[in-house]
């Protein structure tokens, strides 16, 4: 029924009968928008438009110098050996991508000449290739000629194993070829619904290829362009200090009219949040603070009167509490959490139901994230045409309570449930994060007055989140019956995300604990729905796949979504930046401006 | 008096070994790996990780890693940062010059009030001024340095606006203005740092001074005549001063080796903070070359204390 309506919808904008906006709005209602939508149209035949623009500067230059905060700074600025988004944010002052996401989720062109699509040609129906056309005229800092070239060497570079370049999984299952010297053609293996992956965005920007191709493979640490970047962006590259500072001034020659507004751009590293958002917020000494995971009620106070605001981007980041599906507690074969067990206490769906009932996600919002989260009942939260429409939470102590008696978990002595000589005692682990602690202690308190003891246990995040075989406190080990983090996601699709829980990618001993499948969850059904989502080229089928996907979980309790989390920066009140929940901070940095 | 430098050097190369071998076995033993920042990124699968971590040698066995490493560092190879992939004698040296002359004035600001405050004080025991210098000094080590240095945020900072609380290292000014702005945004750490050393080492230098000031030679020297001036800075000071020096020269490696808390609370790039950023991300390279540069420092400054104390006292000889 969607199916028909939408391609009717697709229709009336092809011939203007409806605009574009109103066909986004149509989308949101019925469960989709924004970023996917607008590949919607693209496959439907519509050209995909760019963002609107809102840049008033009339000339390039003359703002003066943008001072940002980045509290963990850059440690290198090569985009191909990036290990966090601070490494990407850092080289994209500096490199480029084809296009970016702008903050509705729309692509917006930055080296490319037109965004691909069926009309232009870009496309193809069988979803096995995209073609980009490269502007024109583009120069290297260094003033050699952009051209395909670079764009094929980028592949080929990434996608060798000896490289090392942590890119490697966008690019080695794709295959790069060069029509002319403005043309690329990217061919898929299998037909690809989201192809906007290589070269977009902020993580995908592209290095040349006359300063590298001498520094492929294992000689690529070797690279003096490693350090002192000559990319296509709107800043040129002055100075770079590991950890501290990265320094750029106008690109006289960029690409774009007008563009950029700061005659310097400087990017600080070092500190923490809350010192960086009194900087930015209460005395105004940088005009950008990044990523300001402080608590609201400390920047409500430093708003008051200050120099700068906080502001938020909507993206698709879900931070979780997961249930293991097996016993962390009996080894077999030198491991716990083993698939060859069941979770005792977990096997019984009213306990997972009663558990989801005790997380107070309203009081954790209001005690913790304010205005820098959501409730939510979902495990995927965006774009928004994947989010599902057909779940709810509630936060009862009674009704848990009651689930727990009418499934035969009856209170013992000490308070605590039991059932067949199993007490309900769980523990509960996370990283080391204060909010994080927060919450478990909110939890916590909920689940003592429902008779379920919680022991908590916090965990240094880089051991939390190392792929270290012989600890057994990572989050892939799981041994413990719950644990609580988040995992980003990085681009306005779902796919690499949902792909993580299929019953193949169990996390076990034998995989050394590089599953992805934590929960140690098997659902049939799901898998059948992820397999499906991942060959279907029908935008509207595809996104009905993945909100089953995420009602399977959520039917199973699988992940007990805490709070769906909003980026959160500290800005300047003149500042205009933009910025999108879909993309890193610095992506849309050549429309940032100040107001006079 | 080179023989025994000489000797006291050789000594020194077994404990610098094992000072290494003590180093490299702990920061192997510790958990957690460079690489956690990918894990939750959905971008790069865990086995990019586990390819990474092999190249990068951690899996081999810690005596072998540690021999690499012991081979590299004979031939001048210090090894490169996981985290950046650059050299880590780069990484150092670029760190340096902010942590010489942040911590070095914060030192020089500590010996400048120490010494005369202290020495002051104990020539009048008990007087006004020794009770005030006793109640400050108290205050002062008692107060840690992260909580001063907020608190001088809080007052300079943000009430009043008159200094800056984020330490830049590429001032915009030429000539006159950029030594000004240097020195502007130094003083709130300078401060908070060498307020705090002066205030354990007004302590220290009292009671030295006390200790050598009621010796008989002292009366003696006073008896022949001397002025008081004479007295305090040529007879009592000069013996004075032999443990104080011992203190100042086994604080010189804190001038390299920086100041963790008080480097990451006003942002300066210094060895403090290079070490806890990669210990926190677990880059083994460079937090093994930062502690194991930090003992060759302590190994050599109690050698340059206790050629100074031959100095300080000819009775001291030193064979």
């Amino acid at each position: 029924m969607l199916d028909k309506e939408l391609r009717s919808m697709i229709g009336d904008v092809k011939d203007g009968r409806m605009d574009r906006r109103a066909f986004i709005k149509r989308m949101a209602a019925v469960g989709l928008t924004a970023p996917l939508a607008n590949q919607i149209l693209a496959l439907g035949g519509v050209a995909m438009a760019e963002g609107a623009q809102v840049y008033k500067p009339t000339k390039r230059g003359g703002g003066g110098a943008l001072k940002l905060l980045w509290w963990q700074g850059p440690t290198l600025l090569n985009p191909h050996f990036a290990t966090g988004t601070k490494d990407q944010d850092g080289s994209r002052l500096f490199y480029e991508p084809l296009a970016c996401w702008d903050p509705d989720g729309n692509m917006k062109l930055v080296l490319a000449a037109e965004i691909p699509s069926l009309e232009n040609g870009g496309l193809t129906a069988d979803g096995k290739s995209v073609t980009w056309k490269l502007k024109p005229g583009v120069k290297w800092h260094d003033g050699k000629p952009f051209t395909a070239d670079d764009v094929v060497f980028n592949w080929e570079y990434a996608k060798d194993p000896a490289t090392s370049a942590l890119t490697i999984a966008t690019h080695r299952d794709i295959t790069v070829e060069k029509v002319d010297d403005l043309t690329v053609r990217i061919l898929f293996k299998k037909p690809t619904p989201f192809w906007a992956d290589a070269f977009v965005g902020a993580p995908n920007t592209i290095i040349p290829k006359h300063l590298f191709k001498d520094y492929m493979g294992s000689k690529s640490r070797e690279a003096p362009t490693n350090l002192s970047p000559v990319g296509t962006g709107p800043y040129k590259f002055v100075e770079f200090k590991p950890g501290d500072l990265v320094r750029g001034q106008l690109n006289p020659d960029y690409h774009m009219p007008n563009r950029p507004y700061f005659d310097t751009v400087e990017m600080k590293g070092g500190g923490d949040a809350v010192s960086a958002a009194r900087a930015v917020i209460q005395t105004g000494e940088y005009d950008f603070g990044w990523n300001i995971q402080v608590e609201d009620d400390v920047l409500l106070r430093l708003e008051k009167g200050g120099k700068g605001k906080t502001i938020y981007a909507v993206g698709g980041d879900t931070e979780f509490i997961a249930l293991n599906f097996t016993d962390p507690n009996t080894e077999v074969d030198g491991e716990r959490s083993s698939m060859k067990t069941k979770h005792p206490l977990f096997s019984d769906p009213a306990v997972r139901k009663a558990l989801s009932m005790l997380v107070d996600r309203e009081s954790v919002k209001k005690a913790i994230y304010g205005r820098a989260g959501r409730t939510t009942a979902n495990f995927l939260n965006g774009p928004e045409k994947f989010v599902s429409k057909n779940t709810s939470w509630e936060f009862s102590i009674e009704k848990a309570s009651k689930l727990l008696d009418d499934a035969g978990w009856k209170p013992g002595a000490d308070g605590i449930r039991e059932k067949d000589g199993k007490k309900l005692k769980l523990l509960y682990q996370t990283s080391i994060n204060g909010p994080r602690q927060k919450t478990q202690a909110i939890i916590k308190q909920a689940c003592q007055k429902a008779g379920i003891d919680v022991e908590l246990k916090s965990v240094v995040a880089s051991v939390f989140f190392s792929s270290d075989v012989a600890n057994p406190d990572t989050y892939a080990h799981f041994y413990a019956d719950l644990e609580m983090f988040q995992i980003p996601l990085s681009q306005p699709d779902p796919s690499q995300h949902m792909r993580r829980y299929m019953s193949t990618n169990v996390a076990t001993k034998e995989n050394k604990w590089q599953g992805t499948n934590f929960p140690r969850w098997v659902n049939k059904e799901y898998d059948a729905a992820i397999e499906a989502a991942e060959s279907e080229m029908d935008p509207v089928k595809r996104a009905s796949h993945y909100i089953k996907a995420n009602d399977l979980m959520f039917q199973d309790t699988v992940f007990i979504p805490v709070q769906h989390r909003l980026k959160v920066e500290a800005a300047a009140n003149n500042l205009r930046p933009i910025i999108s929940g879909w993309a890193n901070e610095t992506d849309n940095l050549h429309d940032w401006y100040r107001e006079e | 008096m080179s023989q025994y430098v000489l000797r006291r050097l050789l000594i020194a190369i077994p404990s610098l070994l094992g000072i290494s071998v003590v180093l490299f076995v702990v920061l192997a033993l510790a958990p957690g790996d460079p690489f956690s920042e990918l894990a939750t990124n959905p971008n790069v699968p865990p086995e990019v990780q586990a390819a990474l971590r092999a190249k990068f040698g951690l899996d081999d066995p810690i005596y072998l890693r540690y021999l690499h490493w012991l081979n590299a560092m004979m031939h001048g190879d210090w090894g490169f940062s996981f985290v950046s992939r650059m050299n880590v004698d780069t990484l150092i040296l670029q760190r340096l010059p902010a942590t010489l002359y942040v911590i070095g004035s914060a030192q020089i600001l500590a010996l400048l009030v120490a010494i005369p405050v202290g020495v002051y004080a104990a020539t009048k025991p008990y007087s006004l001024f020794d009770q005030i210098a006793n109640t400050f000094a108290f205050i002062g080590f008692s107060l840690p340095t992260f909580f001063t240095g907020l608190l001088f945020i809080l007052i300079f900072s943000v009430t009043l606006d008159w200094l800056p609380f984020v330490y830049t290292t590429d001032v915009k000014a030429t000539g006159i203005h950029w030594v000004l702005e240097m020195i502007r945004q130094a003083i709130m750490p300078v401060a908070v740092l060498g307020l705090f050393q002066a205030a354990s080492m007004t302590r220290f230098v009292r009671s030295a001074m006390l200790d050598v000031i009621r010796l008989d030679y002292v009366t003696t020297a006073r008896a022949k005549g001397l002025g008081q001036a004479t007295v305090i800075v040529k007879h009592v000071m000069r013996n004075a001063m032999i443990p104080v020096v011992t203190l100042i020269a086994l604080q010189m490696p804190a001038v390299f080796g920086g100041a963790i808390v008080t480097e990451q609370i006003f942002r300066i790039p210094g060895i403090g903070s290079l070490l806890i950023s990669s210990i926190l991300s677990n880059d083994t390279p460079v937090v093994m070359a930062v502690t194991f540069v930090f003992a060759c420092l302590v190994v050599l400054f109690n050698l340059i204390a206790d050629v100074l104390y031959g100095w300080l006292d000819p009775r001291i000889s030193l064979r």
